[in-house]
C-alpha cells in the first residue's frame, strides 16, 4: 500500500513527460495535410515561360508528378533550389513550379539566375490556387501519382534527407503501380 | 428631385447597414479561425499576407451567400482541423474535450478517499485515547467510578 502511494505520482509524472516530450518535439509548422489520398485540385494555369498556352493538371494525369510551390521572393526557396536542379538532372520525375504570388519578371529573372529544374512552371499570381492547395508556407512540395491523387506533401524546403529517403522512394513505387 | 435624394440616401445607408453587419459577422468568424502563417493569431489580427488572400476568400464566400459553416468547411477541407481554434468533437479529438473532465473526476475519487481514510483514521484514534485497558466501561461502571472519586478527593 505505501510502495503504491509512491508508485502512483511517479506514473502520473512520467505520463506527462511523455505527452510533454512528444508535444515539444513536434514542429508546430508542420500541420498535416488533409490532401493526403485525396485527389488533386484542379487547374489550368498560364505557363511562366509561354503566357499564351496553359497547363493544366489534367495534362498531368497518367504520370507521377511533383508540384514545387516556389516564389522570387522565397528566402528558403534558395535552400532547397540546388536539390531540385539535382533532381532535374537525374530525370526521375517531372516537377512542375507552381510560381506563387510572385511577378512574372522576377519568377523569370530569379530561374534565370539560379537555373531551371521545372518541367515548366505556372503562374499563381493571386495565390488562388494555392489556397485551393492549402499552401501556407512556400516552399511546399506535392507528390501527386498517376491518377491524380496527392500522396504526400513537403512543407517547407525539401531536404536532402527527405528526397532520398521519403520523396524518391516514393515516387519510385508510384511510377511501378 | 426630393424624393430621389431620399430614394439615393436610403439606399446608400441600407448598403452601409449591410456591410457593417457584414464585416461585424466577417471578424466574429475569422477570429475563430487561425492564421497558418503565425500560428498563434487569429485571420482577424494577422496581417501576413497569407491571411489577407485567405480574408478575401473567406468574404468573397460569405457575399456570395455561404454560411458561416459553410465558409469553415471550405477552410478545412484546405488546411485541416488546425484552422479552427474551435477543434471539433471526434474519435481523435476526444482526449481534448474529455480528458480535463476525467482529469477532475479522478481528483475528485482521490480527494474522497484520501478524506475517508483521514477520517477513519481520526475516528480510530479517538477511540484508542479513551478506551481504558480491558474495554469500555459500562454506565454504571462510570457512575461508579465517579462516585468513588468524589467520596475520596485524591488530595
Amino acid at each position: 500500500m505505501k510502495s503504491l502511494r509512491l508508485i502512483i505520482p511517479l506514473v502520473v509524472f512520467l505520463v506527462i513527460v511523455v505527452f510533454l516530450w512528444a508535444g515539444l518535439s513536434r514542429d508546430p509548422r508542420e500541420v498535416p495535410s488533409p490532401f493526403i489520398g485525396k485527389p488533386a485540385p484542379a487547374f489550368d494555369l498560364v505557363q511562366l515561360h509561354a503566357p499564351g498556352k496553359k497547363l493544366g493538371t489534367a495534362d498531368m494525369k497518367g504520370q507521377v508528378w511533383l508540384l514545387n510551390v516556389w516564389a522570387s521572393w522565397c528566402v528558403s526557396c534558395r535552400v532547397e533550389h540546388p536539390l531540385l536542379v539535382e533532381l532535374a538532372k537525374a530525370n526521375v520525375v517531372p516537377v512542375i513550379g507552381l510560381n506563387y504570388k510572385d511577378k512574372n519578371e522576377a519568377g523569370l529573372a530569379w530561374l534565370a539566375q539560379n537555373g531551371d529544374p521545372y518541367r515548366l512552371s505556372v503562374v499563381d499570381a493571386d495565390g488562388r490556387v494555392g489556397i485551393d492547395w492549402g499552401v501556407y508556407g512556400v516552399p511546399e512540395t506535392f507528390v501527386v501519382d498517376k491518377a491524380g491523387m496527392i500522396r504526400y506533401k513537403q512543407i517547407g524546403p525539401l531536404t536532402a534527407e527527405a528526397l532520398q529517403q521519403k520523396i524518391l522512394p516514393l515516387v519510385r513505387s508510384l511510377q511501378q503501380s | 428631385m426630393k424624393r430621389l435624394f431620399a430614394a439615393v440616401l436610403l439606399a446608400v445607408a441600407s448598403n452601409v447597414i449591410a456591410d457593417a453587419a457584414l464585416d461585424a459577422r466577417l471578424r466574429k468568424l475569422e477570429e475563430e479561425l487561425r492564421c497558418l502563417v503565425c500560428q498563434n493569431q487569429s485571420l482577424a489580427d494577422s496581417s501576413a499576407g497569407l491571411a489577407d488572400d485567405l480574408r478575401r476568400e473567406v468574404r468573397a464566400l460569405a457575399v456570395a451567400g455561404k454560411s458561416d459553416e459553410e465558409i469553415k468547411q471550405f477552410l478545412v477541407a484546405r488546411y485541416g482541423d488546425f484552422v479552427l481554434y474551435n477543434p471539433p468533437v471526434k474519435s481523435t479529438t476526444w482526449l481534448l474535450w474529455f480528458g480535463p473532465f476525467v482529469l477532475l473526476a479522478g481528483g475528485a475519487v482521490v480527494w474522497w478517499a484520501v478524506g475517508r481514510r483521514r477520517s477513519r483514521k481520526r475516528s480510530d484514534d479517538d477511540d484508542d485515547d479513551f478506551r481504558p485497558p480491558g474495554g469500555a466501561p459500562t454506565p454504571e461502571q462510570a457512575v461508579e467510578k465517579a462516585r468513588e472519586l468524589l467520596d475520596n478527593p485524591l488530595d
